[in-house]
């Protein structure tokens, strides 16, 4: 055939329109070779991550693990769309709960349940209680690892003692701290409100302390205008006179949580108290110079609102994280993903990682470990409250479906920015009950 | 584009022109039309971005309408549009004007201007964004008590903020037209004008103004048009927030689609965003008249 000028022309400009479409469509996580995973950055967690890949990846040579990090709230949407797309990772980090229904409703993540039963052995070493946020439909989606997180309530030593004052012991106690902060131009509590979980947490406490666990247990039941409950209204009342008595730092509704400026505010004295994960004990550790060293954090669990009907001991937060394996991986990816499950997760150095960063692993029989740690105050106080409380909680945006989570998020920060009053708090949240 | 082909030479092969405008069609189609045409449809349905996806008529039309937070979106999109162009235009047309000036210290000041059409987005909002802290920022590391507001964490301020940084970032590149646009009006026009004695400023409103009429239009379908896709900004500096102050439609769709995973609704959304950037379009190129493509240098 002879090739014309024109059919020559119209190729020069197809062939690199066509390669650049191509392109397109092959990036991502490839079907063949080793497993990936994604997970989150921000030191120390990351290291521990990406130590326990590592370590993984030197004992097997012929399995290898690709991990990639990502920020907390850049991961949140990423992963979701990566899902929807068919190009999840192998393993899937999260946080189990609503999410992991979504995922699991899909059937995008694998049914891991008949392979504990075949690996007993993994199953008894965990936290019993880590396994309820991996379950859905009496089925388990995911493996529970890494460390229990509760929320506690942090305080600055140096900084109470500034100002003359002791830890509150009740609600009506935290309210008559405020003004004494305020006056020597101290922030009473640290806030990253843009991130908008960071906001949630008080929600999650001040509904247990007052109403008890019940009031969002029959929101997650799906129960009718469970929002409205007398006892939830209370608290979304108590939330708004915190905010309107300058409680919460100037400014708090542009700070982000992801670049740990909420921790910063603490350490440096510019905060007196902040209501954060477990977690935070390792970033304080990590970037707060002495801080944590000269024994100036203060930790305690949240106090009890007078009057209030909740259990002192229970306690909300993440019982652990999860990973899970997507359903679209290969079969040789898969397995791999199954062995770093059965012999990379949660080993001697990984655990012992976890607990140099102040942290719980979910792994039983690590007392002596605990009690061996330069925190081992902050531990056993971790320990204690993740093994006696009556209830522990899922965090809030995790253990509802995301549609739901979301309007809860955007309604917390109007709530916070007092531009909507509980009631129609508790309005906005009733109509997406169940979805 | 229809200026050129006025100078076309008759001889070259007319066949071969269909053929270059291959690679183009090919990308418009593969990029625009039809994801177009998949939102379109994907406005019909319900669907969480992970499973299956239902197809359910009207529901999620039905519930974007009547969802009171699409008016202010379109409210706050609306501002942001007209606020930005109206801070942009006088200053573009400024800078743009003193650029397109001969002198040497002019084009170094020119090149200093540019500086920020170099930097992504994103890389912007997050500079400012520290700038900005009310506890670690600029006001509060300088101890400069009127710097140190809460600057992106109350409504009217979030919103100011946005508009300088949206400003900042892109009044360079319009001030490069206006340069380009400055440049070619002829200089005879000029020397007429002095020589009935018309001062600079007269010469500025009489003859550069006039003269700049479709660089007007050009830059100003740009920045309104591209004020609708502000999104990679806002997010970053404030995630639409405080609250829904700054929550453009843009970042509603992004919102709902990849945070509530409802892509129904976002994809309606994103039918409605189509539907206002045409609109916008179309009316511009009316307002600057049927003759838009023909030659600006008029009684030159």
């Amino acid at each position: 055939m002879a090739l014309s000028r024109r059919t020559l022309l119209g190729l020069a400009a197809a062939v690199p329109a066509s390669a650049a479409l191509a392109a397109c469509g092959s990036s991502g996580p490839g079907t063949s070779g080793g497993a990936t995973y994604w997970y989150l950055n921000g030191q120390p967690q990351e290291g521990v991550r990406a130590g326990a890949v590592d370590a993984f990846n030197k004992a097997h040579p012929k399995e290898q693990i690709k991990d990639t990090t990502f920020q907390n709230d850049a991961y949140k949407t990423k992963i979701k769309t990566a899902i929807g797309a068919g190009q999840a990772p192998t393993i899937i980090w999260g946080w189990g709960g609503g999410t992991l229904r979504t995922y699991a409703e899909a059937g995008q993540v694998e049914d891991l349940t008949s392979w504990f039963d075949e690996h007993s052995e993994v199953k008894k070493g965990l936290f019993p209680s880590s396994f309820g946020a991996a379950t859905v439909d009496g089925k388990i989606y995911a493996m529970p690892v890494e460390a229990v997180q509760p929320i506690i309530l942090y305080y600055n030593k140096k900084v109470f003692d500034q100002v003359g004052v002791s830890p509150p012991k009740s609600w009506d106690d935290i309210m008559a701290l405020v003004p004494k902060f305020n006056a020597k131009g101290i922030a009473p509590f640290s806030l990253g409100g843009q991130s908008r979980w960071t906001n949630m947490m008080w929600l999650e406490f001040l509904f247990d302390r007052i109403g008890g666990s019940e009031v969002f247990q029959a929101i997650i039941e799906g129960e009718k205008n469970a929002w409205s409950n007398p006892d939830a209204i209370t608290a979304l009342t108590k939330v708004q006179e915190l905010v309107k008595a300058h409680g919460f730092v100037k400014g708090f509704s542009s700070i982000t949580a992801d670049s740990n400026a909420d921790q910063a505010l603490l350490y440096t004295g510019r905060a007196a108290m902040m209501l954060h994960g477990a977690w935070s004990y390792g970033i304080q550790q990590a970037d707060g110079g002495d801080f944590v060293s000269s024994g100036s954090l203060g930790y305690m669990t949240f106090p009890p609102v007078e009057g209030g009907k909740g259990d002192q001991s229970d306690t909300v937060g993440n019982p652990a994280q999860y990973l899970s394996i997507s359903s679209k991986a290969s079969a040789e990816q898969k397995k791999v993903a199954k062995d770093f499950f059965a012999t990379g997760v949660l080993q001697d150095a990984e655990v012992k990682a976890w607990i140099d960063t102040g942290s719980v692993p979910i792994r039983l029989g690590t007392k002596k470990l605990l009690a061996a740690s330069k925190s081992a105050d902050f531990l056993q106080f971790t320990y204690d409250i993740a093994s006696k409380a009556k209830v522990f909680g899922q965090s809030w945006d995790q253990a509802l479906s995301p549609t739901a989570a979301e309007t809860l998020l955007d309604n917390i920060v109007k709530l916070f920015q007092l531009s909507i009053s509980p009631k129609q708090f508790a309005g906005n949240l009733n109509a997406v009950i169940g979805k | 584009m229809s200026s050129l082909t006025g100078h076309r030479p008759r001889r070259e092969p007319r066949s071969i022109l269909p053929w270059l405008a291959v690679p183009a069609l090919v990308v418009f189609v593969g990029f625009a039309v039809v994801p177009l045409v998949g939102v379109f449809a994907l406005s019909f349905t319900t669907w969480d971005g992970i499973g299956t996806i239902h197809p359910s008529g009207l529901t999620s039309w039905r519930a974007v309408l009547t969802d009171p937070g699409l008016p202010h979106a379109l409210w706050v999109t609306f501002l942001v549009m007209a606020v930005s162009w109206a801070v942009q235009t006088p200053l573009s047309i400024l800078l743009g004007t003193f650029m397109a000036g001969r002198q040497r210290y002019r084009a170094v000041l020119g090149v200093v201007y540019f500086v920020p059409l170099m930097l992504s987005s994103a890389a912007i909002a997050i500079a400012y964004k520290a700038l900005l802290d009310p506890n670690f920022g600029l006001g509060a590391g300088l101890k400069i008590h009127a710097l140190s507001q809460d600057w992106l964490g109350r409504p009217g301020l979030a919103f100011g903020v946005v508009i300088f940084v949206v400003s900042w970032q892109f009044v360079p590149f319009h001030s490069l037209i206006y340069q380009g646009g400055v440049q070619q009006i002829p200089k005879s026009l000029y020397e007429a004008a002095q020589l009935d004695g018309a001062g600079r400023i007269r010469q500025f409103f009489s003859i550069t103004l006039p003269q700049l009429k479709y660089t007007i239009i050009t830059s100003s379908t740009l920045m309104v048009v591209g004020s609708l896709t502000f999104f990679d900004l806002i997010f970053i500096l404030t995630e639409g927030g405080p609250g829904d102050a700054t929550r453009v439609l843009a970042l509603d769709m992004y919102k709902r689609a990849f945070q509530a995973s409802l892509m129904g609704p976002a994809s309606a959304i994103a039918v409605i965003l189509v539907l206002v950037g045409l609109a916008l379009a179309l009316l511009l190129r009316r307002l600057g008249g049927r003759d838009a493509g023909a030659s600006q240098l008029e009684g030159a």
